[in-house]
């Protein structure tokens, strides 16, 4: 036999060539049958077809999101509240705040007294104070330069910054009013503006964003997995069973959502734990009183679950109704993008959701060391919002299969 | 009337604007066990939600352990177990923790003592910790016979319990039900196999959400009117399949070495049987038994509808 053969060669060749050839064709085959493919899709359009409620979230949900977020986002707030402290209201002082009205970032209401001031910032109802000094028409006169002090809540750094940053434009507010002596003389600032950067000093963006992750990630552990509790015992034919047997809803209810209670306040807990020694995040509150705040919080959304739960018919549903609350808490709440730069309209829907307050609160504590009374404001509409979401659950939730 | 444990009347539901149970009228005594027999979407399953008040009835009244249906389906859900058609119990949980669950809803004065019981009378002790998701469906039939008997019901309602399970178990599964209705309970089970129709005190037939026949297991198939002949022979696949054409013939059908046909008018089926074309095969008289009456209303109604 020749150590080489070409016609050997050529036989084995071919054979490769026509076993990888009919490996082809033949996997062909399998791998794609067009008629195949035409029966399935129509099964899946048929099953979508009959789930009219998902199909409209599908169809419905992507353009609510659009033009919800879509005007609702807002980085470059305008209009923001302000208060003006001054002892005697002056010709110089109108000036001024006619200037900074024009930037038209700011809104602005006269304060009476030093601690309606620090009570209104603390609270989040104004987010700067400008505090003008005694005799301010007289040292400008003078050529002394008197500084006007604004405080700036700078837990929310972005939505502070653009109003900060018109500032310095506002320099020559007084040129035109000062005196014609002063007018000849060589340009010098009539006035000083020195802006107080409150509750965070350095405008760290990211003593904004984990105080608000915090409240996001609760939504997860509470809301998602309640969402699907009834959902799945329906779809596994459990539901019978458990209607069949003596139970009352309120026990089907709380038997579902305490679990998630304590696996929310672990959570609670934990990122606590990691904000203040990855982010040094401050803790200027009281703890007992934030931990107090999310159980209420977590409560709330355990019983938008639930609710969430008992008003759909399957998990798809549940989870599109889920996701049709969650975007707006995220982009609604003043979580990602300045509350008080949404329109009014906007700002009502976020006041609707517990996260919006839940949000103030954990930064309210956290950042700028709020007590009790400061948050009795966001704390009733959470109680509410609860009571609620319970209300609507124990009417919907049903006894028998009908 | 104190020992009717099931007593209702005219009862009514409609699923949109399909009627599934159109007046129905049901006695069962204390102790009885009565078959629910009927076609597919007959409404069987629906009759017995009703009872147990897992739905609430459009239209009718009785009562179900002495309590109205319309009003207090609680207190019957106390008294009563009920064992869904599909398994319904908790895949993720092991034998013994649904049990403890249903032992504990129920609020039995020593769960622990009841759920050890139940599982040594239903043989369930070895199974104790599996798994329940990975029983076979003889096991988790026997697992949701021992949940809904667990808290002593005085009146079981099964939904076809013994679907998709072996001879044997139907077999212990009957047993076990012939001892439980013996110390006094009553049951009302549904079903399509006719061995587990003839293990019943008294059978109810329903057809589009009424009742057509209800009695013995013999006195419904001596009252049917049927008539039924047997031939042996050869070919008889091929004499089967011509007779079902032929007039006079309701189902011709071949067991094992043995063809079977069903008429309601002698002279027809005789004339039938009696051609030319079946002349090798020998013809003699039989009794109907309950199979070949359900066949017969089964037939009967595909035809009204």
């Amino acid at each position: 036999m020749k150590a080489f053969s070409y016609k050997r060669f050529m036989t084995l060749l071919r054979k490769e060539w026509l076993q990888i050839t009919q490996r082809k064709k033949r996997r062909n085959l399998k791998a794609f049958s067009f008629k195949r493919f035409g029966a399935l899709l129509r099964k899946e359009w048929l099953q979508i077809i009959r789930d009219p409620i998902t199909l409209r979230f599908i169809i419905a949900l992507p353009m609510m999101q659009l033009f919800l977020f879509g005007y609702a986002v807002n980085t470059d707030p305008k209009n923001l509240p302000a208060g003006v402290l001054s002892v005697n209201h002056s010709k110089y002082e109108r000036s001024l705040l006619a200037a900074l009205k024009n930037t038209g970032y700011y809104d602005i209401a006269v304060l009476s007294s030093e601690a309606e001031a620090e009570c209104a910032l603390a609270r989040g109802e104004l987010l700067f104070v400008i505090s003008i000094p005694p005799d301010f028409d007289r040292s400008v006169d003078r050529g002394e330069a008197p500084a006007i002090l604004i405080d700036a809540d700078a837990s929310d750094p972005i939505a502070v910054a653009n109003a900060t940053a018109a500032l310095p434009a506002l320099s020559a507010a007084l040129d035109r009013d000062l005196p014609p002596i002063r007018q000849a003389q060589a340009p010098a600032q009539a006035f000083q503006i020195i802006v107080h950067a409150r509750y965070n000093p350095e405008r760290l963006t990211v003593l904004n964003v984990v105080p608000g992750l915090i409240v996001i990630v609760l939504i997860f552990s509470t809301l998602f997995v309640t969402a699907l509790s009834m959902t799945r015992e329906r779809e596994r034919g459990t539901l019978e069973n458990l209607l069949a047997m003596p139970v009352r809803p309120i026990e089907v209810m709380l038997a579902k959502v305490v679990p998630y209670i304590a696996v929310g306040y672990l959570q609670v807990v934990l990122i606590l734990i990691a904000a203040t020694l990855v982010f040094q995040l401050p803790v200027r509150g009281s703890v007992l009183l934030l931990l107090m705040a999310l159980g209420l919080f977590i409560a709330g959304n355990l019983a938008l679950g639930i609710t969430i739960s008992i008003l759909s018919a399957n998990q798809m549903q549940a989870v599109q109704f889920v996701q049709f609350t969650f975007l707006p808490q995220i982009f609604l709440s003043g979580f990602m993008f300045p509350f008080k730069g949404m329109p009014a309209w906007a700002q009502w829907v976020g006041e609707i959701f517990p996260t919006t307050h839940a949000i103030r609160i954990v930064r309210g504590l956290l950042l700028k060391g709020n007590d009790f009374p400061d948050i009795v404001p966001e704390i009733w509409p959470l109680a509410l919002f609860t009571l609620a979401a319970m209300a609507i659950a124990t009417w919907f939730y049903r006894e028998t299969l009908d | 009337m104190m020992n009717l444990v099931i007593d209702v009347h005219g009862l009514k539901k409609s699923f949109g604007a399909r009627r599934v149970v159109d007046g129905l009228d049901l006695q069962v005594k204390a102790g009885e066990i009565c078959g629910f027999l009927g076609a597919n979407g007959s409404g069987k399953t629906t009759t017995i939600r009703m009872l147990c008040g897992l739905l609430l009835p459009d239209g009718g009244s009785g009562t179900c352990l002495g309590h109205d249906i319309m009003r207090e389906a609680v207190l019957i859900r106390r008294e009563a177990g009920y064992m869904t058609q599909t398994f319904s119990y908790y895949e993720d949980l092991t034998v013994s923790e649904n049990l403890d669950l249903v032992a504990n809803v129920y609020q039995m004065p020593d769960p622990r003592e009841s759920v050890t019981g139940i599982m040594d009378r239903m043989g369930l002790t070895s199974r104790a910790g599996q798994l329940t998701g990975e029983l076979s469906g003889g096991w988790k039939q026997r697992l949701a016979l021992a949940a809904c008997v667990l808290h002593g019901p005085k009146l079981l309602l099964l939904d076809e319990p013994t679907a998709g399970v072996d001879a044997k178990a139907r077999r212990d599964f009957w047993d076990l039900i012939h001892d439980m209705a013996g110390e006094g309970l009553t049951v009302l089970v549904s079903t399509h196999y006719m061995d587990e129709a003839e293990r019943c005190n008294r059978i109810v037939y329903l057809a589009n959400g009424r009742i057509v026949v209800q009695g013995r297991a013999y006195e419904v198939s001596s009252r049917s009117g049927i008539i039924i002949f047997e031939a042996a022979g050869s070919d008889l696949d091929a004499a089967a399949r011509q007779l079902r054409r032929t007039k006079g013939i309701e189902a011709a059908a071949v067991f094992g070495h043995a063809l079977r046909v069903a008429g309601t008018e002698r002279t027809a089926l005789e004339k039938a049987i009696r051609s030319s074309e079946y002349a090798a095969l020998s013809w003699h008289e039989t009794e109907p038994r309950l199979e070949d009456v359900f066949i017969h209303m089964l037939s009967a109604k595909r035809d009204e509808a």
